[in-house]
């Protein structure tokens, strides 16, 4: 808490700092703004850039090494141990430190070994706040004083605030990019520990899928199988029924819409339809679970036809629903955005109203619809909630829509959910699963974008 | 003022109209988008296998005129036309008349080249394709070949007739515009500011073929240029705000204007 009070004391000098700057600028030329390069504001906010953004950036850069550097002095200061402890101990002693220290209550009771690292643990993480508190307090108000000695009236105030703004503009996207390269990064990095464990071969190209990892040798399911071709097969088939109902569906609302409605309908009608896509899916879930499930099977059973209750056609054709906006959404946009000379030519030739769709509309707009329906494609293959609750968790490999299957997002989830230790098979598995998921949107995105860029730059 | 335009034209060119046969007649047409008026009883005859001109100030009414001739108005909701037109002496609005074969009899050009974004045969082959023109692939060929002579751009495209249309420059495609519109053997080739987009040779190589085009074609064609009037019509039509002011022999209208109004537009007065 103590850090959010350092913190609040930056803002505040830099807002002082901001009003002082903007005083100072209009001083020096008395209250002539005219006189001045750049606007009395941009004084003021050079002067809040120079307070405050190199005191936070001390702040996070300190918070982020802190915890490392106690860490090693810490361990390093305990009494010498007979031996030199494993990483693993090393891990349990400290958390055993730490914990002891964060109860408040005192290091009485306890272990003397592990109180006077509890004590020495609290000591330096109090000098370490006030350390803190000063350097950045300086910091601020070192940038106040830099800021203030430059403050004439010629100076470009204006363009020192506009690269300040680049420079944060680049650091928020930058840490969005390195959020993303991280996360791959550790998928790849446990994925890796999991081939140590099982090989390459068999994930991929395993036809078998049951991760129970047994306790003891003569248990049932004592023998582990990780191929996962059947799950990838379940996600194929789910999504493959979602986009058959989907793509039609999307693409004859988007051709109504954009060519039959009236202005007045489509106005009402669009964004109806987009709300399908803002339905919670645990909403389609039980919709499919509960409604659309049992229906299939009894109308299967009327046709004698052997249905299982969780079948992927229920989840397929709910998720399909839950799409169509992806689809009709966009197509719409790019059907809209085909010139209306092209449509003149076509008229213009004597083309109907359908053959000019069919024949001029739909292919000037197909890369936008293609990117399109891959965009909706990438999202149904990501879609879990709808098939937990409608496609069951079953890893058969088959093609029939009416048997129960299960896709790459619920057997992750089911890997994770519970306790586990995370150095099993059964939990790496859900990164190495999670990692092939991710590359196969990333291809359909990539492949997506590059489509609708190309459409781009054939009409701008 | 409107009266003064009337009683000018029943002067106009008793000759002209008397001895070409009209092609297109356009009798009191009056042309409103929602409530606002864009062409007031407007009289033109348009004599076959001509070169008609129509010039005037922007905005008074001339692409109004000309997409009525073809009806492509009729795809812009809020467009109402009233009046007679005829094409042949039949009644353009009648309704029994079929606006699809309307359409390719009357074809149109317009003023920013607008190729489909497919192979050069298939905007050529797009017309009688929908049509059923062909009967069979030689047939096609045939027909597009012929087109893209026609229109002079065989040569220069004949060895790439599948690339993609949107590949060629500004005045290829205006001349491929040109010969998708030939393609479907239209009996009248509508053209607005069709060299408005082009470079002055481009532009030489159109107005070329339009003279060329007179042979088998009627033709009518906007424009704001006073010299491409000159150089390719044969008769001009000046619009001044909805009304048509003075129509006759382009000859009569550059050198010896009847009404004040010409005489300021061709000059350079008013415009
Ligand atoms: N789709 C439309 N909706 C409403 N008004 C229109 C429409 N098209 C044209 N108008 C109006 O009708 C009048 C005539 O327009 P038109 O396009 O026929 O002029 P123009 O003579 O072709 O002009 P330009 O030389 O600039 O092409 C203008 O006042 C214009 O604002
Ligand atoms: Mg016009």
């Amino acid at each position: 808490m103590s850090h959010l009070f350092i913190i609040i004391a930056i803002l505040a000098l830099a807002l002082v700092g901001f009003r002082m700057g903007r005083g100072r600028a209009l001083a020096l030329v008395g209250g002539q703004a005219r006189r001045l390069s750049s606007l009395p504001v941009y004084h003021g906010g050079y002067m809040l850039l120079c307070c405050g953004l190199p005191a936070l950036a001390m702040v996070i850069i300190w918070l982020a090494l802190e915890p490392a550097a106690v860490r090693w002095l810490v361990l390093s200061d305990l009494p010498d141990l007979t031996k030199p402890l494993s990483s693993d101990r090393q891990d349990l002693l400290y958390d055993k430190i730490r914990a002891l220290a964060s109860r408040g209550t005192g290091t009485a009771g306890a272990d003397s070994f592990l109180a006077a690292g509890a004590s020495h643990f609290q000591s330096l993480k109090q000098t370490s706040l006030v350390a803190l508190a000063v350097a950045s307090l300086m910091a601020a108000t070192a940038g106040f004083w830099f800021a203030w000695r430059r403050i004439v009236p010629a100076f470009p105030a204006r363009g020192a605030v506009e690269s300040c703004i680049r420079i944060i503009l680049i650091a928020s996207s930058a840490l969005a990019i390195f959020t993303t390269i991280g996360i791959v990064l550790s998928l790849l990095f446990e994925t890796i520990r999991f081939f140590d464990k099982v090989p390459m071969a068999d994930f991929l190209f395993g036809l078998k899928w049951s991760p129970q990892t047994a306790l003891r040798a003569d248990q049932v399911g004592s023998s582990s199988a990780f191929g996962a071709v059947p799950i990838f097969a379940g996600t194929l088939l789910i999504s493959l029924i979602a986009m058959i109902v989907a793509v039609p569906i999307g693409l004859m609302s988007a051709i109504f819409l954009s060519e039959y409605a009236s202005r007045n309908a489509r106005a009402i009608l669009k964004p109806m339809l987009e709300i399908l896509a803002g339905v919670p899916t645990v909403v389609y879930g039980f919709f499919a679970a509960l409604t659309v499930a049992p229906l299939v099977r009894e109308m299967g059973g009327r046709m004698g036809l052997d249905v299982a209750s969780e079948s992927a056609l229920a989840a397929g054709v709910v998720m399909g629903i839950m799409i169509i906006p992806f689809v009709s959404s966009l197509s719409d946009d790019v059907i809209t955005a085909v010139p209306v000379t092209l449509r003149e030519g076509s008229y213009g030739l004597g083309a109907m109203k359908s053959e000019t769709i069919l024949r001029v509309v739909l292919p000037a707009a197909l890369p936008g619809i293609v990117g399109s329906i891959l965009l909706a494609m990438s999202r149904a293959i990501g879609e879990t909630m709808i098939v937990v609750m409608a496609a069951g968790l079953a890893a058969n490999l088959t093609a029939n829509p009416f048997a129960a299957v299960t896709t790459v997002t619920v057997q992750i989830v089911t890997l994770l959910v519970g306790d586990q230790e995370f150095d099993s098979a059964k939990t790496l598995a859900a990164f190495a699963l999670g990692l092939v998921l991710f590359a196969i949107t990333l291809v359909l995105n990539i492949v997506a974008l590059m489509t609708v860029r190309k459409y781009r730059e054939k009409y701008d | 003022m409107s009266l003064n335009a009337l009683n000018m034209r029943t002067d106009t060119d008793p000759m002209a109209t008397a001895n070409i046969a009209a092609k297109i007649r356009a009798v009191g047409v009056d042309v409103h988008y929602h409530d606002k008026q864009a062409l007031f009883q407007v009289d033109l005859t348009i004599p076959a296998n001509t070169v008609t001109a129509l010039i005037g100030p922007s905005g008074c009414g001339k692409s109004t005129f000309l997409r009525c001739l073809n009806r492509m108005n009729d795809i812009i909701d809020g467009c109402r036309i009233s009046g007679a037109l005829t094409l042949d002496g039949r009644d353009l609005y009648a309704p029994d008349i079929d606006v699809v074969a309307l359409r390719a009899r009357v074809g149109m050009v317009f003023q920013k080249p607008n190729p489909f974004p497919k192979s050069i045969y298939e905007n050529v082959a797009f017309g009688p394709h929908i049509h059923g023109l062909a009967d069979d692939r030689a047939a096609l060929d045939h027909i597009v070949e012929t087109s893209l002579r026609r229109a002079g751009l065989f040569d220069e495209v004949s060895d790439r007739l599948h690339d993609t249309a949107t590949s060629l420059s500004g005045g290829q495609q205006q001349r491929l515009c040109i010969a998708r519109a030939i393609a479907v053997e239209p009996e009248v080739i509508l053209m607005d500011e069709p060299c408005s987009a082009l470079d002055p040779i481009a532009t030489a190589k159109v107005e070329e073929l339009i003279d060329e085009l007179r042979q088998r074609y009627t033709i009518v064609i906007v424009t704001h240029s006073m010299q491409q009037a000159a150089r390719v019509s044969q008769r001009t039509a000046f619009f001044h705000l909805g009304e048509v002011v003075e129509d006759g022999e382009t000859a009569q209208i550059f050198t010896d204007p009847r009404d004040e109004r010409t005489q300021a537009y061709i000059t350079g007065r008013i415009g």
